[in-house]
């Protein structure tokens, strides 16, 4: 009676329950809203990676193909410079542009100027010669024969076809002439353009023009820094791992060094390089851009990632192991040869493959030892100068012409799938094999 | 090529070593291995270890001392016309000298001709004469230790002696290394610093590292004042952070706390793929798609954007570091004792209360180291910025405009032609020295912090 009375008198005043009622609903508005920010985090940092890989096949995929153009090609010793000579040596340093341009002058008899006649020539890649030496040097009674040949076209060209450079006449400051793009139609109305796996891009090595520019000189070029990589680090983050794990007394020069390995992880990688050039080059005057040095800084620079993988493995060999090997009679060594690394050898393997991807990886420490130069050959020993792949990359990168942003791209797509191997084969070692004691 | 058939023969003969020891061995007990004091293989090892290790000392020291020796030996031969020079010309010829012998260049004059012929004959020499002392060094240890071998030779715990020599000297390579980086960076920078006194590089705010060829050229002075490079770096590091903090500590309590195992499981490592994505990947990303976005959105909106933006470099960045920041806060987060939390669902909190009012204040020194990392991540890396940021030293805090920032400048200097007497090349090590002790000063701090907050909840 008294408590309505009183609730009476307060008048406007809600009940307890309402009032709770209505912050519980604010509390949990609150509640979703914050559940939803972190979705929304999660969702958009996944959403950078799905734009980042979008960006990368969509701009990258299509230089896995190589636009070539069919052309009636004679092989006229006149013209090419060797009359009556079918010597190999003749054969071999005969003038095969000038055959080229002829069949492309007869194909096009009305490019009459010599400018019109510079932008026909400009259609056929400037390396399209060398799949004529060979197949004339394979087969020299094709001599004063005509062949129906596919010529790899000019970048400019294989960039029209696929559609990453405009095809309407008359734009202002297209790399192409509106002559060309007349020829090109006509070319595709006769089917004689095509586009073709690129094996150039696998086969070679570094070019200025971008239709001839390969990868393969990087991708041996990586391959010899990782061998030198994995001889150097492995060996030593293994022996590392088992000093500080099984052998080293608890002193301050144990603490040090494990400082030190710590310290080393977190270390800059540009700052690796300028070790390389000062010590490596500058002290032992190792050749620059050499797969031989870079693999020396790069093995520095994964051995704390494989010491720190390989300690957590060891540690996790249940001491009752080591004892009942010593029980039987074994020394400290062979308790760790025998057992310890038969053991923990999934697990090193493991944080090594993850240490060589980070070291596929590297650009930074690389460009400091020279390995930027413009290289043409593939490296044929780890002392001869090369690229790597990113660094292969970041050259490409840099070059102005639209073809070698799909090459980029490629290349990208080709590091991003040796990487996508190195850290699937981890997870599957570590799968297989991964105990739990 | 001659090494490397030197190397297979020296690897060869310890081979050898290997199974005469073991035969040795096994013949001195009469074929029974009980009598012996070590195993027939621990025998083996020794005697191979013997034969191996002096030999392939001597190869090298031959390959570390080669260059050197070459170098003094083909000058003094050099005639007096050409060794009466400077050394700057000297080490010139010396560079002919080597080009001519080693890669067929053909020869400016008679001398450096003769002179190559000497090297190439001088190489060939030393060589063999190391060739030689190296397989006598191999045969003599073989001989030597299977003589040696009888029924109570201590051959495992010779053996373990020398592996664990091996494992100790191979725990210093650490130590070696950062010696290596600490020595090579002060002793360059020294050098620097005779050429521009230690405040001017910290404290100038102009930086245009160029150097006259003349001394009288306009503009000839070049100023290596540090500062706009600093400022460009932490302007950058903090666009980066910027993203990445926000980013990554939401996705790391929403992955902690309210996602299933399932999409955890699934989620956790495609976040974690954007740590492994190569660097040089993010640059190409950032400077062909997100700086020409940025640049377009900035002009649709009225502004001026530089093409090099801070804000595309920082953008793409701070994406790169998000798994760094999501995967040590995780770490963290998890590490809160669950009573915490019980305590607070106890007193009525809703779960995102908890998690704002008592894990997150609980977490915070963990999740503070983690940032601390993150920023060091984030100054030392080098590509995207190499990529996507300017090369013009400019002192703003404005985003939209093009800095540039210390690792683009290191890259820059040392990247072509370099001569390693002037000021320009040596003002990168003066760089990569400050860039190294401020990013160990951050990582000191940063474990300093994270192994406190474990020590805490342990």
């Amino acid at each position: 009676m008294t408590e309505t009375t009183q609730m009476a008198r307060l008048g406007a005043v809600r009940p307890t329950a309402e009032i709770v009622a209505a912050r519980l609903k604010r509390r949990h508005n609150a509640e979703r809203r914050f559940r939803a920010v972190g979705l929304g985090a999660v969702l958009l940092a996944l959403g950078f990676l799905g734009v980042l890989l979008f960006t990368i096949v969509g701009n990258g995929i299509t230089a896995f193909v190589q636009t070539s153009i069919r052309v009636d090609v004679t092989f006229d010793p006149a013209q090419l410079g060797i009359e009556g000579d079918t010597s190999a040596d003749a054969l071999a340093a005969a003038n095969y542009q000038a055959i080229i341009k002829q069949a492309l002058y007869r194909t096009f008899p009305e490019a009459k100027t010599r400018g019109e006649q510079r932008q026909l020539g400009a259609m056929v890649s400037s390396g399209a010669d060398i799949e004529l030496r060979k197949m004339l040097i394979a087969d020299p009674a094709l001599l004063g024969q005509t062949r129906s040949v596919w010529l790899l076209a000019d970048d400019d060209i294989d960039m029209a076809v696929k559609g990453h450079i405009p095809r309407q006449p008359g734009i202002a400051g297209n790399r192409l002439s509106d002559n060309e793009i007349r020829w090109l139609d006509e070319l595709e109305s006769r089917g004689a353009v095509k586009t073709r796996f690129n094996t150039l891009l696998w086969t070679s090595g570094d070019s200025r023009e971008p239709e001839l520019a390969g990868l393969w000189g990087a991708v041996v070029g990586s391959i010899y820094s990782l061998i030198i990589t994995l001889l150097v680090s492995f060996p030593l983050g293994v022996a590392t791992s088992v000093y500080l794990e099984e052998f080293a007394p608890k002193n301050r020069w144990t603490d040090l060094i494990e400082v030190n390995i710590n310290n080393l992880a977190a270390v800059p990688s540009v700052v690796f390089g300028l070790l390389g050039l000062a010590v490596f080059l500058n002290i032992f005057g190792m050749p620059r851009s050499a797969p031989l040095v870079g693999g020396l800084v790069l093995a520095l620079i994964c051995l704390p990632t494989i010491i720190i993988a390989a300690r957590a493995a060891m540690k996790a060999v249940p001491p009752s192991i080591r004892e009942a090997a010593a029980g039987l009679g074994a020394s400290k060594l062979q308790v760790v040869t025998d057992h310890v690394l038969p053991l923990s050898m999934p697990g090193i393997l493991t944080g090594t493959i993850l240490g060589m991807a980070h070291a596929l990886g590297e650009t930074a420490p690389l460009l400091m030892i020279g390995m930027v130069a413009f290289i043409v050959d593939i490296p044929a020993t780890p002392l001869d100068p090369s690229a790597v792949l990113p660094v292969q990359v970041y050259l490409w990168a840099d070059s102005p012409e639209r073809a070698f942003v799909e090459r980029t791209s490629a290349a990208i797509m080709v590091l991003l799938l040796f990487l996508a191997l190195m850290n699937l084969s981890a997870i599957l070692l570590r799968k297989k094999f991964e105990r739990r004691w | 090529m001659q090494l490397l058939i030197l190397t297979i023969v020296l690897l060869a003969l310890t081979g050898i070593g290997f199974s005469t020891g073991r035969r040795r061995a096994l013949a001195v007990v009469e074929g029974n291995p009980r009598l012996l004091h070590s195993l027939p293989n621990h025998h083996g090892y020794l005697v191979a270890l013997w034969c191996g290790i002096p030999a392939l000392l001597v190869v090298v020291g031959w390959l570390a001392f080669e260059p050197s020796l070459l170098h003094a030996l083909v000058i003094s031969a050099l005639p007096p016309e050409l060794t009466e020079m400077s050394d700057e010309r000297l080490s010139l010829v010396y560079n002919e000298v080597r080009n001519v012998a080693l890669n067929g260049q053909t020869a400016g004059s008679d001398a450096v001709a003769e002179a190559a012929r000497h090297y190439l004959s001088l190489r060939q020499t030393l060589f063999g004469a190391t060739a030689v002392v190296a397989l006598v060094l191999a045969v003599a240890g073989l001989a030597w230790a299977r003589a040696r071998i009888n029924r109570d030779l201590r051959a495992r715990n010779r053996v373990e002696q020398i592996v664990t020599i091996f494992l100790v000297m191979a725990s210093t390579v650490a130590i070696f290394t950062t010696i290596g980086i600490v020595l090579s960076l002060l002793f360059e920078s020294l050098r620097f610093f005779h050429f521009v006194p230690v405040t001017e590089f910290l404290f100038g705010t102009a930086w245009s590292p160029q150097m006259a060829i003349r001394a009288d050229q306009v503009g000839s002075s070049g100023a290596f004042g540090a500062v706009p490079l600093f400022a460009g770096t932490m302007l950058i590091a903090g666009i980066a952070l910027l993203v990445a903090v926000p980013l990554g500590l939401l996705s790391a309590i929403y992955m902690s706390e309210y996602a299933l195992p399932r999409f955890r499981s699934v989620v956790k490592p495609m976040l974690e793929i954007l740590a492994g994505i190569p660097t040089v990947v993010y640059g190409f990303f950032a400077a062909l798609t997100v700086a020409p976005f940025i640049r377009d959105l900035g002009t649709s909106l009225g502004l001026t954007v530089a093409s090099e933006s801070a804000l595309a470099a920082g953008l793409v960045m701070g994406i790169m570091i998000i798994p760094f920041v999501s995967s040590l806060s995780d770490d963290v987060i998890s590490a809160v004792p669950q009573s915490l939390r019980e305590g607070a669902y106890g007193l009525g909190a809703t779960k995102s209360e908890t998690i704002k009012q008592v894990v997150i204040p609980a977490a915070l020194p963990g999740i503070v180291g983690g940032v601390l990392l993150a920023a060091s991540r984030a100054i030392g890396e080098t590509m995207i910025v190499v990529m996507a940021a300017g090369l013009a030293a400019n002192l703003t805090a404005n985003p939209l405009e093009a800095v540039t920032t210390v690792t683009t400048q290191i890259v820059t200097l040392l990247v072509g032609d370099q001569e390693f007497d002037s000021p320009k090349t040596l003002a990168a090590f003066a760089l990569g020295l400050a860039l190294f002790t401020i990013t160990l000063a951050l990582n000191a701090v940063a474990l300093h912090i994270v192994n406190k907050y474990r020590e805490k909840y342990d």
